[in-house]
């Protein structure tokens, strides 16, 4: 059972809001005292995702919220976009594999980085990525 | 009874400016700190000037008149040069709808007969400043927005320094995000400063920088590519302890460039292939 505690959204139109973003995440992230390590993977993997919807979807909307499960606190992340969709996820998951010009390790390094990590996608329609980081995950 | 409105205005004209002058000083906000008394009447009475003497009575219907381009023009002027005295908004919209109270003030005073004419001028001049006002807006923030564009520009040349450490060596701190924009500047003035200092190593400092992701990743790499391309080796230093598991974790291979944890090391290991060495100097003993 999860239980959000706080809840906060933040529009991502431009790259000069991943910075801003970042920050607002790491506040979060401060604020119900999780190490540094895992400020800095969620941070980077937050900061993967953003990047990932303001190339491919030219933006999008993200959701910051503080959960808690049992003892544990967290952030969970969710990243919607209207962009062009994903066809196969699978291949996108995959390490190495760009359909831009891109290293090719954005997602599976995001999903690495974090304690949870679903995406949906609609061809045409959008992309949904939500991501939690544990405190002491 | 048909009263020529631009040509009572016209005649108007001074008790108009008298009356705008009286409100524009009596607002509690008025800051006669950035601009005299004397040259606010100046500019006053420019923009009177400009809006009576186009003023007429078929154009005051239409606020997107043609007409109007040179009072816009004086405008606009003024609410740029107002953005970079450090005005507020406020202030600025205050100055423009100030005179509208003037225009409708004289006008209550003048039109007394006809109240049917009275509302409709009203109506009309009220429209027609309201137009004015949102020009004023418009510019005013062009003027903020040209004075930020201008500090970034600013910011983007002064975050990059390449440092002359050492003979052959340079360093080059990066503090902030690197995103494309940034990297080029980097690379360019890292690649500027290989050639005319004709160093062999060069430290890249990322201690300043807040997360190292893909992105960020992939200009380190293509910088460290083209300063090897230059004949220099790159070393990539400040590399703390979260970003280094992030690192590993994230699936990127920094495994070909040489990274070290701190400045110093890196300038350790630049002296090493540079076969420098650093020796504490013996004081000779002074009763010998």
């Amino acid at each position: 059972m999860k239980i959000v505690l706080n809840k906060d959204t933040m529009k991502i139109e431009k790259e000069q809001d991943v910075v801003p973003f970042r920050n607002r995440v790491k506040e979060y992230a401060v604020k119900i005292g999780m190490s540094l390590v895992n400020q800095t993977k969620l941070i980077t993997a937050a900061s993967e995702l953003v990047r990932n919807m303001l190339k491919y979807a030219n933006g999008g909307v993200v959701l910051i919220e503080v959960i808690s499960q049992g003892r544990d606190n967290g952030i969970r992340l969710t990243f919607q976009d209207k962009g062009p969709g994903i066809g196969d996820i699978a291949l996108a998951m995959k390490d190495g594999y760009s359909s831009g010009k891109s290293l090719g390790i954005g997602l599976p390094g995001a999903k690495r980085l974090v304690n949870e990590f679903d995406i949906k996608s609609i061809v045409g329609e959008g992309t949904t990525v939500t991501i939690i980081k544990w405190k002491n995950g | 009874m048909k009263t020529d409105i631009s040509k009572l205005l016209q005649k108007k004209r001074k008790q108009i400016l008298e009356t705008w002058m009286t409100i524009q000083l009596s607002d509690e906000s008025l800051r006669d700190n950035l601009m005299s008394n004397e040259d606010l009447q100046e500019q006053s009475n420019e923009l009177l000037d400009e809006l009576l003497g186009t003023l007429n009575d078929k154009n005051i219907k239409d606020s997107g008149s043609a007409d109007f381009d040179r009072v816009r023009e004086v405008l606009s002027g003024i609410s740029i040069s107002r953005a970079r005295q450090g005005y507020t908004p406020r202030d600025t919209g205050f100055y423009v709808f100030s005179l509208k109270d003037a225009l409708l003030q004289t006008l209550q005073q003048e039109i007394k007969d006809d109240p049917e004419f009275l509302f409709q001028t009203s109506v009309y001049l009220n429209k027609l400043m309201d137009a004015f006002g949102i020009t004023t807006f418009e510019t005013f923030i062009q003027g903020r927005e040209d004075v930020i564009l201008r500090q970034t520009s600013e910011i983007a040349e002064i975050s990059t320094p390449v440092i002359r450490v050492w003979d052959g060596i340079l360093a080059l701190p990066i503090i902030g995000t690197l995103d494309s924009a940034r990297t080029q500047v980097v690379m360019e003035n890292l690649l500027q400063e290989i050639v005319e200092s004709g160093s062999t190593i060069a430290i890249l400092d990322i201690s300043g920088v807040p997360a190292v992701d893909s992105l960020v990743a992939q200009h380190l790499i293509k910088t460290v590519s083209a300063t090897k391309l230059m004949g220099a080796e790159c070393i990539i230093s400040g590399i703390r302890p979260e970003i280094a598991q992030t690192v590993v974790h994230l699936g990127i291979d920094l495994s070909h460039v040489v990274t070290k944890a701190t400045m110093a090391s890196a300038l350790r290991y630049a002296f090493n292939v540079m076969r420098l060495e650093i020796k504490k100097i013996q004081k000779e003993k002074a009763d010998n």
